[in-house]
């Protein structure tokens, strides 16, 4: 059990230099050996989860080990109660991300190796807790990125990954600069945890060129993680790149990389930067309203079932927003409501780990019908539920958690976002609670059109869902259902840690308050 | 020292001296065209003088007057130029640029160039830099236009010509107004009159820096005094556009650093803190608008190219205005950023032309086109010309990132009044990617996957793999590069 979040993060590579070995013929080893890597992690994911300590609110399984000493660059990880679902998160996807791959007959050997990495970049960004090693892995994860994108897509694929890739880079060098900052600032550290001690102290009352440096450095790093969320207006590299990513990576994107721009919200300014939060947090929750309701109505307009996929998930971050700014609740000014606070965080956590599974359920599924049709266009659709009664049950599910429908998932994380921003961003939320109508009605009307009606003459050779392609919905869908009846299980596993959180935002960013 | 004193300290190049004139003896009395004995002897005298110059160690001094400076970091930017100029040969030896010519005197005059570097990493003296200027550049007009039977060729070394020759014109004036300020060429005597002066001749010493710096500027391409480079580096053969980007570069940003931060800035020792200007006309400033301009200008006209090598002779330029970045900052951090970055930038730069020329060979042209499909048909090519662009344009876990990270974190730490300079070079990066990943996308991006894959040759592989490991290693584990600059961080100073 020793080291065994290096064993998480690394587990990916030795898949790799493996694949890199298999001679180029043996398609079907290539595939197995990325089935089996992915899914040793997956097992490994099983059982941190099993064997974190739910009560403690700190970092556990820490490792710390020399690297740069001289620059104050070491190699640490840990792991708390915000990252541990984002881990396992990633573990399952990844796992089912090989099956959905599948298909893949061009380049094979490229592509797992570089889905490989990309896992590697991930996890190393979840758990690492040296600010430098956690920008390496950030920028780490850009590259297999780009050509995942680039080299399986669609027709524009080329445009569509160099768009993402300058969006995602312009982001991280202002991360960087913000990184440097801090360094400077914290005494020559990259070590997380003394930054986060250090940071709300030593920023204090500092200003430059008029402006107060912990502003400065919130909104660096602020647009350097909304990108990857993305909030707007920095989301228009999504839609073109989720319809252009082969139908893995974009589960990827959507189930995990989008909430790597949250976690570095959560994880860096939360923590390294609280008096700022409050600060910040009518802009976030304006935003998060924006986020809302123009993701919902740009699905609505949508023609393309993955471009109204994409939109959704813009749309469902901006919940998430709302949650996270409903953390000031907490504090004086507001009344000490720690119930709201702990309901917005709770919830936004829950959230990015229900948009993952949720997005991710959806996206495969558009990706069995595309396998089949060769296009996703909605309106061309029709009458496919005598066709494919499978599928199209499992659709309406997905479709039902993605709108929010008690029981499931979803609607517990977005009640809870809601309920925790209400007691002091009332109008936003009224306003916001717009987006969950229109929400349904994207869905439903999808929905009407590609499966009610005549069945196209077009279609009637269309099969149902296959069992490789259930076996990678049907995990999803289980999580979907068992968190939406149950949430109790997940919520406790992260509720001490979202504790240290609004405390650290609450109490420091109390004290050391200069707003 | 004395003269006579002096020779004990002066090995490397006497070493050095004797390796050229033995190299035109045996180019006499050799018979073959392509002069491989030539090359053999040259790269052999220069490990002999990399050696040495590895094993001659002495607390810092001058030598022969106070006109050179003998220290760690002329050593250190010695060794660079070494290490740069015997790679070159390899390539050279490899290249079929040179098919029909004679090439022993090439090799010869690329040890003459070294010789000169060497005098531009040590000047303290106005007139030595003067002539270490001149000695380089001379080698790399002759160098430029050595394809006599390609047009392309004699127009670089033509306008190399006329550039060089107005632009070192103008560098004498601005040394000659220094000298009529203050009556004397060694570095030292300067800082300590222009100390005296008080600011009394703060105009004159604007001008004069600034038409010094048009002769600096010239050597390192920044920006106005760029415009030779696309045309030279595009007509050069390409070793030699290879070679001009890097070794020059070194050598003239060793000069730019002893001359500013040793005339007009008042430190006990280089790797002492907190340094101050001695004169009052504000050079930080001026060199920090060059270094924003030359990284602009050279990243947003590299985005427009359609050959790959005009496309790296304006990245170099953009990279000559990183590392200016870190001059302005007056701090050891920013010496250091620097001394960083042209260690990296010797893997990923010189990686990056060798691949060109490899592509130029098989291909048979130097457009983006040529790059089609490339990755597909040379694995081996296409992956290591990845880590080169993605080493330049500053992507961890290669050098290039860890060289910007240094030049970054040494503005950062200068204080806010650098944080301009950091933000433009942030947004530089941005823009380089563009064009870097063109290349990129054609090898990967544009193209199939096919069944006939070509290997390049084992020697082609060696010299590949030289460059691409370390880009790769010094990008995650960069102490052994940090600790020999550490140690090279030692320039002689004067009391003031």
């Amino acid at each position: 059990m020793d080291n065994i979040l290096s064993w998480i993060i690394w587990i990916p590579i030795i898949g790799m230099v493996a694949i890199g070995f298999v001679p180029r013929g043996q398609q079907d080893l290539i595939k197995k050996i990325a089935a089996v890597t992915t899914g040793i992690q997956l097992l490994v994911a099983v059982m941190i989860w099993i064997t974190f300590n739910p009560t403690d609110g700190s970092f556990q399984f820490m490792e710390r080990a020399e690297w740069i000493p001289s620059l104050g660059i070491a190699y640490i990880l840990g792991i708390d109660g915000l990252s541990l679902p984002m881990v396992a998160l990633n573990a399952l996807i990844a796992f089912l991300g090989v099956f959905v791959s599948w298909n893949i007959d061009r380049a094979v050997k490229g592509y797992f190796a570089l889905f490989l990495l990309l896992d590697t970049g991930i996890m190393g960004v979840f758990l690492s807790l040296d600010f430098f090693l956690f920008y390496v892995f950030w920028e780490v994860m850009l590259l297999p990125m780009y050509f995942l994108i680039g080299m399986w897509g669609g027709p524009q694929r080329e445009y569509a990954a160099i768009k993402f890739f300058l969006y995602t880079l312009f982001g991280s060098v202002l991360m960087l600069i913000a990184l440097l900052a801090l360094y400077f600032a914290c005494g020559k550290t990259f070590d997380m945890l003394l930054m986060m001690e250090r940071a709300p102290f030593a920023l204090d009352g500092v200003v430059w060129w008029g402006m107060s440096a912990i502003k400065v450095i919130w909104v660096l790093l602020f647009i350097g993680f909304a990108i990857k969320v993305p909030v707007f207006p920095f989301h228009t590299w999504l839609p073109l790149a989720h319809v252009e990513a082969p139908t893995a990576i974009s589960v990827v994107l959507a189930g995990i990389l989008l909430k790597l721009g949250v976690y570095g919200m959560l994880r860096i300014n939360y923590t390294m930067l609280p008096d700022a939060v409050w600060w910040f947090a009518g802009a976030f929750a304006v935003l998060g309203m924006i986020n809302v309701l123009w993701g919902a109505m740009c699905a609505l307009a949508q023609k393309d079932l993955k471009k109204m996929v994409a939109y959704s998930s813009i749309s469902h971050m901006g919940f998430l927003l709302l949650g996270m700014a409903a953390v000031i609740a907490g504090g004086a000014a507001n009344g000490s409501n720690l119930m709201a606070a702990q309901a917005g965080i709770n919830g936004a956590v829950f959230q990015m780990f229900n948009h993952g599974t949720i997005s991710a359920m959806l996206f495969i599924l558009v990706g069995v019908i595309y396998d089949q049709a060769h296009h996703r266009d909605i309106e061309g659709f029709g009458g496919l539920a005598a066709q494919m009664p499978v599928y199209s049950g499992i659709v309406a599910l997905a479709f039902f958690a993605g709108l929010g429908l008690p029981g499931l998932s979803g609607f517990v994380s977005e009640a809870m976002c809601f309920i925790g921003a209400f007691p002091v961003f009332r109008t936003i939320v009224i306003i916001s609670t717009i987006g969950i109508l229109l929400n349904a009605a994207y869905f439903l009307w999808a929905f009407q059109r590609m499966f009610f009606g005549k069945l196209n003459e077009k279609y009637t050779g269309l099969v149902d869902i296959n069992r490789r392609e259930l076996f990678t919905v049907v995990p999803l869908l289980a999580i979907t259902i068992f968190l939406g009846i149950y949430p109790r299980p997940f919520l406790d596993m992260i509720k001490e840690t979202m504790n240290v959180l609004i405390d650290q935002v609450v109490i420091v960013g109390g004290i050391a308050g200069i707003f | 020292m004395s003269n006579l004193q002096s020779l004990s300290l002066y090995w490397p190049e006497l070493i050095l001296s004797g390796t050229i004139l033995l190299a035109i003896i045996i180019d006499i009395f050799s018979e073959s065209q392509q002069s491989k004995k030539v090359s053999n002897w040259v790269t052999l005298g220069l490990l002999l003088t990399l050696i040495a110059v590895a094993i001659t160690k002495h607390s810092p001094t001058t030598l022969f007057m106070d006109t050179l400076a003998f220290d760690p970091f002329a050593s250190f930017i010695k060794s660079i130029v070494i290490v740069a100029t015997i790679l070159v040969i390899v390539i050279s030896r490899n290249s079929n640029e040179f098919k029909g010519y004679h090439t022993g005197e090439y090799y010869a005059l690329l040890a003459v160039m070294v010789f000169g570097m060497f005098l531009m990493a040590s000047a303290i003296d106005l007139i030595m830099v003067y002539l270490s200027i001149e000695v380089v550049s001379l080698m790399s007009f002759i160098l430029a236009g050595y394809l006599k039977n390609n047009p392309r060729s004699n127009e670089a070394s033509l306008k190399y010509v006329i550039y060089g020759a107005f632009s070192s014109g103008i560098m004498l004036y601005g040394l000659s107004i220094i000298f009529g300020l203050t009556g004397t060429t060694n570095y030292f005597e300067i800082r300590d009159a222009v100390k005296a002066l008080d600011g009394s001749a703060d105009l004159a010493l604007t001008i004069a820096s600034v038409f010094v710096l048009a002769g600096f500027g010239y050597k390192i391409s920044a920006v106005p005094f760029h415009f030779w480079t696309p045309d030279v580096y595009e007509g050069s053969p390409t070793p030699i556009t290879a070679y001009l980007s890097v070794a020059p570069k070194a050598a003239g940003f060793a000069l730019m650093i002893r001359f500013f931060n040793q005339v007009f800035v008042d430190g006990a020792s280089l790797s002492g803190m907190g340094w101050s200007s001695t004169v009052s006309f504000s050079w930080p400033q001026l060199l920090g608008i060059i270094s924003v301009i030359t990284m602009s200008m050279g990243n947003l006209v590299a985005i427009q190219q359609s050959s790959v090598k005009r496309m790296l002779a304006y990245s170099s330029i953009a990279h000559a205005g990183y590392m200016l970045m870190a001059l302005p900052t007056t701090s050891s951090e920013g010496v250091f950023g620097i001394m960083i970055y042209l260690v990296m930038y010797l893997f990923m730069n010189l990686g990056a032309f060798f691949v060109l020329i490899y592509v130029i060979e098989k291909e048979g042209g130097e457009t983006f086109e040529h790059f089609n499909g490339l990755g597909w048909r040379m694995p081996i090519v296409g992956l290591v010309m990845t880590i080169f662009m993605f080493s330049l344009t500053g992507l961890p876990p290669t050098v290039g990132f860890i060289g910007k990270f240094y030049l970054f974190a040494a503005v950062i730490n200068a204080g806010p009044a650098f944080y301009w300079l950091a933000f433009f070079g942030a947004l530089n990066t941005v823009v380089s990617l563009y064009y870097y990943m063109r290349v990129v996308k054609a090898m990967y991006l544009t193209g199939e996957p096919s069944d006939v894959i070509a290997v390049p040759s084992f020697s082609m592989t060696m010299i590949f793999l030289l460059l691409a490991i370390p880009s790769v290693f010094f990008g995650i584990y960069w102490v052994p590069v940090l600790g020999w600059v550490k140690e090279s961080l030692l320039l002689f100073v004067q009391a003031l």
